[in-house]
């Protein structure tokens, strides 16, 4: 669409990075050059990485607010590890993520934001736009703010809306320089902003004179292209984790008749299903934002009792709040979904940061002998299906679930292919019948070991229960010694049990060779794609990523069997490879951990997975 | 919704042996629960709702045994807990009736924050208070409840805790109903406990309840044969609020203040005497009366406050039924298909 003639050049892949000062807009302004990626057919996957402050000091390194993309002609597995192109919108963010861009990456800046109190407070000693610094990368420098503001000044647009302005001139240099239409941005500014004519007027002219600008001063050597990602045949859309997650939970309690109830408190990153399941009263949804996080799980407990598929969200210190009620969910054998969106821990920790360090505490943080299945998420996409998957648990099973995400794919988004309802598994409630002589409330189903799922209005089945120890079969109290073993046993047992109703793990590779990789929860899509470069270049190297971790799938040991060596890969200090020591103790594990609030990168697992093959 | 509405056939045919269950009540001889627990028996057969739809749910303490005494549906929850579970039970099946029991520690110290939050929010559920000002199941450590100066097991010295009086934190919270309640007067308090079921949003009822173990004697005062004329008010809406023996004594208001006075004493005449105004939107006369202690005032009895407003579970089911009227998503494949998406043939 340019009208010179710049030399276009396909790309397999591109990974951009959008910073600037929080409050700058990075997040919207990376979310439109997303959308637009996904109506051109590409694959991607994005990551938000922003401070906990709303708007942290002005021109910080740590008010910084970035967004990164992954945008491929193939299927993208991570966000990417380096920036191919950076837009920095102040010294601040070009200090805090200049380290994340490649060697002769593009970096467009704007210059007008270079100025001596900016630089001093980036904590730069000198401009970087003036010595040797930016020496290594193709330089884009652009007075954005000064264009901006001359642009808009015949528009009559108030100098508070032309300053807000400033990344769609941006966006506009990045349109120009992928081949990118306004078409779908136009809409959205129109929508976006319905009631503002003059914001809309001011950013679809903002965008245009970022796009000709960069078409007039002809830096760009050339533009890129990126064809449509071939995916299979279907309908898809752009999806973050907390979307899939609250969209899979209202799949589920459609196809399995309950009314959904959500108990929860606001918490970082946990909030938007909260948000997002508060739009939904017309699928009977009742969400409650209770008065804190033992409220919400406290809820979740009486909505199942009463007959619901019952969930509260939270986030690790909300998980915390909730282990003495998750107990009694075990103890009266209740359903109900506990969602942990992991974060940067301990205490409050990194709220905004990505961590794998709540999974012991999902297993054990709770008094007594208190089993839960926990399963975990490891992309975006397929929190849906693991949402769907932890409330179908839950209630067939008679059980408290607890599904892990985390900050990464919760707030990440990517190309997530739209199932039928149809298409999806059925759920089978173990619902009483109504004046069942039968009935007792702590009688059990042989296979599953699970009771019976009896509500108040249910006639003929009236009964009590508690987090009192029950008696076998009865369910009254019973402080009989012989009985508490039995019932704990039988707790155990019953989580156990469902290792018969979850798929057998699965290996990306060989079945045997040097180096099996094991990973749980949000770093599938580093992992993979470490794995499969290293398997292009002949390594003999599989991997092995979990998402049901209690129980485990019958045939993990089968699977670390066939290989040399395994290391365990998690974003904790050895979490998983702690339990896998309890688990499966007749191997050795070598690990690899980060703890940093970030994601894994592609290239530092294939450097540790390179150093573990030779290790003798 | 369920289709288990109370029907009066059924209604008819219940009684207080359809909700004595067959569980071992296990309190201690003496205990003022027990007359708790045989007046809530005598009023739910009259609530005009099927056992199936009646829930007992608790926390934690000696009044958090009730459910497994009480032949419904019940829950015997955490410490400090049974609201939240409550208010649970009642979003997700409104028809249902929900009594809650508890203590003044479950639900004023660890459960303190539930306690005002499900006021304010107004959920159609009956909360009873089993205040002994003591914490009995743990064998006699103060309560937000007791007396300040009081000797208990982790007061040696005395308590230097200034108590809640339960009726101020209700009123302070937005509550819609607040009664007080004797435990020595069972067939009374089945009268409240019937009035509290008819309120349509959060009931709290206050059960001045004798602990005979640890802290036996501690509503003497109020409660004692010889003393309760003059030390208790009993409230009736729309009458002059008198007390003492022969009703000779009232309450009139003095300035911004109660004051209790002698009819026929410096010129008191009835017309001086406040009448009860149980329905009176403003809280401030019902605070004041709430608040009411020995030995300057008579402690009121009966319902202080009972005033209509909308409940939260009803707003809930109001905007359910407009949203599936008006949103253009039917079934979650809709959801799905909705807003930015693309087809790759």
């Amino acid at each position: 669409m340019s009208t010179k003639k710049e030399k276009v050049k396909d790309l397999d892949e591109v990974v951009v990075r959008f910073a600037g000062d929080s409050g700058d807009g990075m997040q919207l302004t990376g979310s439109l050059f997303s959308d637009i990626a996904a109506l051109a057919g590409n694959d991607f996957i994005t990551f938000p990485d922003y401070p906990s402050e709303i708007r942290a000091p002005h021109d910080t390194v740590s008010g910084v607010s970035g967004y990164q993309v992954h945008i491929g002609h193939k299927k993208v597995y991570t966000s990417g590890d380096l920036a191919d192109v950076l837009v920095a919108m102040n010294p601040a963010s070009l200090k805090a993520n200049l380290k994340w861009v490649k060697k002769r990456g593009t970096i467009i800046i704007d210059t007008d934001t270079f100025v001596d109190k900016a630089l001093e407070k980036a904590g730069y000693d000198e401009n970087p736009l003036l010595n040797d610094t930016l020496d290594e990368y193709n330089v884009i420098k652009s007075p954005i703010t000064t264009l901006t503001k001359q642009g808009l000044k015949n528009l009559g647009v108030a100098p508070k809306i032309a300053q807000k302005s400033r990344n769609m001139f941006a966006l506009g240099i990045m349109y120009f320089l992928f081949n990118r239409d306004f078409k779908a941005t136009d809409a959205f500014f129109e929508k976006k902003f319905k009631d503002k004519p003059d914001v809309i007027e001011a950013n679809k002219k903002v965008i245009r004179l970022g796009f000709n600008y960069a078409e007039s001063i002809g830096v760009m050597g050339t533009t890129y292209n990126i064809q449509a990602a071939k995916l299979i045949k279907g309908r898809y859309r752009n999806i973050t984790g907390n979307l899939a997650t609250s969209w899979g939970l209202l799949a589920a309690a459609e196809r399995s008749g309950r009314k959904i109830f959500l108990g929860s408190y606001p918490i970082t990153p946990a909030s938007d299903i909260l948000i997002e399941l508060e739009k939904h009263r017309q699928f009977d949804a009742r969400v409650f934002q209770a008065e804190d996080e033992i409220a919400g799980v406290c809820s979740a407990i009486g909505a199942s009792f009463a007959g619901a598929l019952a969930v509260t969200s939270t986030s690790g210190p909300g998980l915390s709040l909730k282990s003495e009620a998750i107990g009694l969910a075990v103890m009266t054998e209740l359903p109900i979904v506990i969602i942990d969106v992991q974060r940067g821990g301990p205490s409050t920790g990194l709220p905004t940061k990505t961590e794998q360090s709540d999974l012991l505490q999902a297993l054990f943080g709770r008094n007594g002998e208190c089993p839960t299945i926990v399963i975990a998420a490891s992309s975006s996409a397929d929190s849906f299906y693991f949402a769907y998957k932890a409330a179908k648990l839950a209630m067939e099973h008679m059980t408290p679930v607890i599904l892990l995400t985390d900050g990464y794919i919760a707030n990440g988004s990517e190309v997530f292919k739209i199932p039928k309802m149809s298409e999806l598994p059925e759920i089978n409630t173990p619902i009483a019948i109504p004046n069942d002589e039968n009935f007792a409330p702590y009688k059990r189903d042989e296979k599953k070991l699970s009771r019976q799922w009896a509500y108040p209005g249910m006639e003929g089945l009236r009964h009590r229960i508690g987090g009192l120890e029950k008696e076998d079969i009865n369910g009254n109290v019973s402080m009989d010694p012989d009985n508490h073993q039995l019932m704990t046993e039988y707790r155990q047992e019953k989580v156990a049990r469902v290792a018969n109703y979850i798929p057998d793990q699965e290996i990306y590779g060989d079945d045997t060779g040097d180096l099996l990789v094991v990973g749980w929860g949000g770093t599938y899509g580093a992992l993979y794609e470490a794995v499969k470069q290293m398997r292009e270049k002949g390594k003999k190297v599989s991997l092995a990523h979990f998402n049901y971790i209690n129980p485990l799938p019958k045939n993990t040991e089968e699977v670390f069997s066939g290989f040399k060596k395994i290391i365990v890969c998690e974003l904790n200090l050895g979490q998983f490879v702690h339990y896998l020591g309890m688990r499966q103790p007749k191997f050795q594990y070598y690990t690899f951990q980060k703890i940093k609030g970030l994601p894994f990168m592609v290239s530092e697992l294939i450097e540790k997975f390179n150093k573990t093959l030779e290790e003798k | 919704m369920t289709q288990n509405n109370n029907s009066n056939d059924t209604v008819s045919i219940l009684t207080k042996k359809d909700f004595v269950s067959d569980q071992m009540v296990k309190w201690c001889p003496g205990c003022g629960d027990h007359s708790i627990l045989a007046s809530l028996e005598n009023v739910l057969p009259k609530l005009g709702k099927k056992k199936e739809d009646i829930v007992v749910v608790s926390g934690i303490g000696c009044s958090s045994r009730f459910p497994y005494y009480v032949n419904t549906y019940g829950f015997h929850g955490i410490h400090g807990r049974a609201l939240p579970i409550a208010c649970g039970i009642k979003m997700a099946n409104p028809n249902l009736s929900v009594w809650v029991t508890t203590g003044d520690g479950d639900s004023l110290a660890i459960g303190g924050n539930h306690f005002i939050h499900t006021i304010r929010r107004n959920f159609d559920v009956n909360l009873i208070l089993f205040n002994n000002k003591i914490y009995g199941l743990t064998k006699g450590q103060y309560s937000p409840t007791t007396p300040l100066g009081q000797i208990t097991k982790t007061s040696p010295y005395g308590t230097i805790d200034e108590p809640f009086n339960p009726g101020e934190l209700v009123i302070g919270a937005k509550g819609t109903f607040f009664a007080r309640v004797t435990d020595k007067n069972p067939k009374y308090m089945s009268d409240i406990m019937y009035r509290a079921a008819q309120h349509k949003g959060t009931s709290i009822l206050e059960v001045l309840q004798n602990c005979v173990i640890f802290n036996n004697g501690a509503h003497n005062e109020i409660t004692d044969k010889d003393k309760r004329d003059d030390n208790q008010l009993i409230l009736e809406h729309g009458k002059p609020m008198l007390f003492g023996k022969n009703k000779e004594k009232g309450i009139r208001i003095n300035g911004t203040k109660l004051q209790a006075v002698t009819l026929g004493e410096n010129g008191i005449t009835i017309d001086d005497i406040l009448v009860h105004d149980e329905k009176e939107e403003d809280p401030s006369i019902h605070f004041m009366l709430a608040r009411m202690h020995l030995p300057e005032l008579p402690v009121a009895i009966g319902v202080i406050r009972d005033v209509d407003s909308h409940t939260y579970e009803d707003m809930l089911y109001d905007q359910i039924e407009e949203r599936k009227v008006s949103s253009p998503y039917k079934c979650v494949d809709d959801l799905l298909n909705s807003g930015d998406t693309w087809e790759i043939k």
